[in-house]
């Protein structure tokens, strides 16, 4: 057996005090194979140790809520009998390792979070950043990024048969080295139809399911919870590889398993494989759990103990089956062509005790891994800001020009280059895809359908992580509204750089801190979610990036969409114009696109008139009261104006505002609770704002084929919709076919 | 009428075909399982989209061997129905049942979006209720949807009137625009584009539906040009 050195301690990315821990609960020196299942226990990605103590403050109940954080996913009631589980995973550092692989283990891992509950996906969503693809120096490398990341979403996610309905695509130099990878994924099921990560019954079997084991992914854990160096570059076998036919074969198998009455727990080996899976489902039901290595199905030959616990091979389960009923199970993987091991068994001791031909390799109470990982108060300082508080003089040339090149940039232009090499549509539940401002995806056998959205804003985030964090939950909320549906969870992926920086910690702190008052505020807890931490590439750390992800319900019916879809029609901007002062412009698209200055402030956000303003549109938009409905957010109202403009039919608006605001700031400012609509009765949105208390301004009428905005007697925008809508359309097109130096 | 749908390892399609039958058009229909050497009585079989076998090799090569598929040919030699969507279009291919190939799409990439079909033949049991020269918008949702034979096949495909669908905007370079095909005895038909997909209006159209339809559907009798109507 080999010696536990300094050196070994160290490799494991543990810290002296942290050893000292394990030797205290042990009360002797760990195995080799111990030390490992201890490090990537307790590695930052599996035990949240920096977060933990600020996590708590988030809420995480409500009439919804069946199933909050703790569990591989999130569940919530939808009524009728039927739930949906959901959660976000992070795949950031696989991603920039080997994108290809990197994003597609990363659906895989989340797909697997929500069936291993037993439910079935039905839609997916990304939340994408990336380094600028036009940067002389990096963009080679981003647009080749970009490239593998997308097509490997769309080579798993295609394959396993889940649609992509929806998510976002950002381009910031602070992503250069650091792309940001989230996948969010939501399932359906029936109330009794939930199964959790426990290994309850002494004496029942412990089955190993799926892919054979390998040597890949070993220590993939702590490499998501150190910083990138030369050295990280080269850990390329650190990343696994995904097969999501295997996947594809796993859920069906799984979810018929489940149907025999035979499994009394399952969970998933995701990150830290064997190890967590175990200790976790032995650790929620106080139970231990006996395995024996020579049972587990291995890929490659000689493989320690140390290398069958550690290994992240992909497309793997773990599940305890009922003792006597082994057989059920079995048979039903046979079908599916799978392998299915009775690997261990369930013990009364609460151990986890690993067996390689009979000898045994570890004995460590499963409270002491699950439960007892460090927990760190990390000192926290003030928020780390690479920002000035004032801003340049902004006075545009030419608006008409500055909206152009806002329309074709990379953040704010049209992303069908990339959802469309992503299925939209499979299993028939798509009501609204990709460029909505919230997707839909309608429930089979009920009346319900449900609706996402996926936001983050590192801008916003880097002046100000509370206020950022509060501004993107109420995007989040707004975009729900404005496709009818009522919020009601949130799952949320905080990606963040190096936290023993006290000016790190102290955004995760305050960014943690503002989703736990606005997700109380607009009732949306909190059920589970990701915390991906050490975010940087050579000490330069990303822009602090909660990516939150929200669900509601609303009835099944046709969607209302973004486009005008008649001329003739009033258009009209629930919410009003909002007031902005100069210092709260300098986080918008036009600072970063036409300024290229970030600084001052973030817009000003009132959550109770936020909240108003959902509740009216949520009750126009279901009520039939609006044609079309598209909230303000990236881009402030010209680039939403536009956007409304470029449905089929072509049909823009002539607006005329009567503002004191300077045409930059009118136009593009971004300041939340706006909602842009066109209706054929204006009165009943007059109506709707009113009881709800809002400003609802008329401020035009669609008009075929142009785009106007006038601000009293001055004309600020005069185009044909054409014009800008080819710009818009080609614009990720042309970015990624112009040649960049390498 | 009764339809089969067999579920291939990696099918995905399967319970959308099975949905849109069912649900949408109100017929009756049933899974086949891929390792059934026979299947009993149903009027029609649809092969449905995915990835059978995970597409290992090429897309279609190892379905082709699976047990299902001597019964789909002999249900086929006999006149029932076989309607191949996707990866049961690219099936037919390498099952002999269909002429030519599906191979990557010109582009290289996936491609997920609704194109404009022209209805080219109305004489087959799977479009006798279009009109010819119709427009259908359906969806593809492919990365091997490029349709690619000898010229000798593409002039028989032509001159026997075989050609059902081809794009008004070609997605992924399918010579002649070639978008869905028949057998020569016109009871097969592959296509790339989704009809399963288009048959319910509150997810986008309801333009599938006439395909299904018309297969589901008695073939008028007193239309001579339906030749497949007395095979």
């Amino acid at each position: 057996m080999s010696e536990i050195t300094t050196e070994l301690i160290a490799a494991h990315q543990l810290t002296s005090s942290e050893y000292e821990k394990i030797l205290t609960l042990l009360g002797r020196e760990p195995t080799l194979t111990e030390l490992g299942i201890f490090s990537v226990m307790w590695s930052e990605h599996c035990s949240y140790k920096s977060t933990r103590i600020h996590l708590k403050k988030l809420p995480t109940q409500s009439k919804y809520v069946l199933q909050g954080p703790g569990e591989n996913a999130g569940i919530i009631d939808i009524g009728g009998g039927i739930a949906i589980a959901f959660k976000i995973e992070s795949h950031n550092h696989p991603s920039f390792i080997e994108p290809f692989q990197g994003a597609a283990t990363g659906v895989g891992g989340i797909l697997r979070d929500i069936f291993t509950m037993g439910a079935r996906p039905i839609a997916v969503m990304d939340s994408l950043r990336f380094g600028k693809l036009d940067d002389g120096k990096t963009g080679a490398r981003n647009h080749r990024i970009l490239e593998g990341v997308v097509s490997g979403i769309a080579h798993y996610g295609n394959c396993f048969g889940v649609p992509t309905v929806g998510g976002e695509c950002v381009f910031e130099e602070c992503y250069d080295g650091n792309p940001l990878i989230n996948v969010f994924a939501l399932g359906v099921f029936r109330h009794d139809e939930i199964f959790y990560g426990k290994a309850t019954g002494v004496g029942n079997s412990v089955i190993y399911v799926g892919a054979k084991t390998g040597r890949d992914g070993i220590h993939g854990a702590s490499m998501a919870s150190a910083e990138f160096t030369e050295e990280s570059k080269q850990k390329r076998p650190n990343v696994q590889v995904g097969d999501p036919f295997m996947e594809k074969l796993l859920l069906e198998a799984c979810l018929e398993a489940m149907k025999t009455g035979a499994i009394v727990g399952i969970q998933d080996m995701g990150a830290a494989g064997l190890t967590s899976s175990s200790c976790e489902m032995g650790s929620r039901a106080g139970t231990g759990i006996e395995l024996n290595l020579d049972r587990v199905p291995q890929r490659e030959t000689g493989m320690t103990p140390y290398e069958i616990m550690l290994s992240e091979s992909q497309e793997r389960m773990l599940l305890v089956a009922e003792q006597g009923r082994e057989e059920e199970v079995l048979r039903v993987f046979a079908k599916w062509g799978l392998d299915a091991v009775k690997i261990g068994s369930v013990t009364s001791d609460g151990v986890l005790r690993v067996k390689n031909h009979g000898e045994i390799f570890a004995e460590i109470p499963n409270r002491a891994l699950a439960n007892e990982a460090p927990v760190y108060s990390r000192p926290y300082t003030k928020p780390l800001r690479a920002a000035p508080f004032e801003g340049p003089q902004i006075h545009s040339s030419n608006l008409l020009a500055d909206l152009k090149t806002l329309l074709a940039s990379g953040d704010l232009c049209s992303k069908r280059w990339i959802w469309e090499q992503y299925d939209y549509q499979v299993r028939t539940n798509t009501v609204s895809g990709p460029g909505a401002d919230a997707a839909i995806v309608r429930i089979k056998g009920t009346e319900e359908s449900v609706a996402m959205s996926l936001d983050g804003n590192g801008r916003y985030c880097l002046l100000d992580p509370r206020e950022g964090t509060k501004l993107i939950v109420a995007e989040c909320c707004r975009n729900l509204s404005t496709v009818g549906a009522l919020p009601i969870a949130t799952t949320n992926n905080l990606n963040f750089g190096n936290p023993e920086r006290p000016e790190i910690m102290a955004q995760i702190v305050e960014s943690i801190e503002g989703l736990a008052e606005a997700c109380r505020f607009f009732e949306v807890p909190v059920t589970g979610g990701n915390v991906s931490l050490y975010n940087e590439t050579l000490g330069s750390p990303i822009f602090p990036t909660p990516v939150v992800g929200i669900v509601g319900t609303l009835p099944t019916a046709p969607p209302i969409g973004i486009p005008f879809h008649h001329a003739g029609r009033a258009v009209i901007l629930l919410g009003g114009l909002g007031s902005p002062d100069p210092g709260e412009f300098g986080a918008t698209q036009y600072a970063k696109v036409i300024a290229k200055s970030l600084w001052g402030n973030v817009p000003r956000l009132d959550m109770d008139y936020e909240k108003r303003v959902h509740t009216a549109i949520r009750e126009l938009v279901r009520d039939g009261g609006v044609e079309s409905a598209h909230d303000l957010s990236d881009g402030g109202l010209a680039v939403a104006l536009a956007e409304c403009s470029f449905g089929p039919e072509n049909i823009g608006a002539d607006i005329s505002l009567d503002s004191d605001l300077a045409p930059e700031l009118l136009l593009f400012h971004e300041g939340p609770s706006r909602i842009l609509v066109s209706t054929a009765e204006p009165e009943r949105v007059f109506a709707s704002a009113k009881k709800n208390r809002v400003e609802a301004l008329q401020i035009g009428a669609t008009l075929e084929s142009r785009v106007l905005i006038r601000n009293r007697n001055e004309s600020l925008i005069d185009c044909r919709v054409a014009e800008l809508k080819v710009l818009w359309s080609s614009a990720l097109e042309h970015l990624l076919q112009s040649p960049v130096m390498v | 009428m009764k339809v089969g749908v067999v579920v291939f390892p990696g099918s995905n399609c399967d319970h959308d075909a099975w949905f849109a039958v069912s649900q949408n058009l109100h017929h009756q229909a049933e899974f086949i399982w891929h390792e059934s050497a026979s299947f009993g009585d149903v009027d029609a079989v649809i092969l449905p989209g995915g990835f059978s076998y995970g597409d290992y090799l090429r897309c279609g090569a190892i379905a082709k061997f699976s047990p299902v598929m001597n019964a789909v040919k002999r249900f086929a030699k006999d006149g029932g129905f076989v309607l191949g969507i996707c990866n049961g279009f690219q099936i037919l291919t390498e099952a002999g049942l269909l002429p030519g190939a599906l191979v990557r799409n010109a582009n290289r990439k996936f491609v997920c979006r609704s194109v404009a079909l022209e209805i080219v033949t109305t004489n087959s049991p799977f479009t006798h209720n279009a009109a010819k020269g119709q427009t259908l918008k359906l969806p593809v949702a492919h990365g091997e949807g490029c349709y690619v034979a000898d010229k000798r096949t593409l002039d028989q495909l032509e001159s026997e009137d075989r050609i059902v669908f081809r794009y008004r905007d070609n997605p992924n370079g399918s010579v002649r625009d070639i978008a869905g095909i028949l057998s020569s005895e016109r009871n097969v038909m592959g296509m790339m584009p989704h009809p399963e997909r288009a048959s319910d209006s509150l997810v986008g159209s309801t333009d599938g539906a006439v395909i299904l339809a018309s297969m589901l559907a008695p073939a008028p009798v007193n239309t001579p040009a339906l030749a497949f109507s007395g095979s």
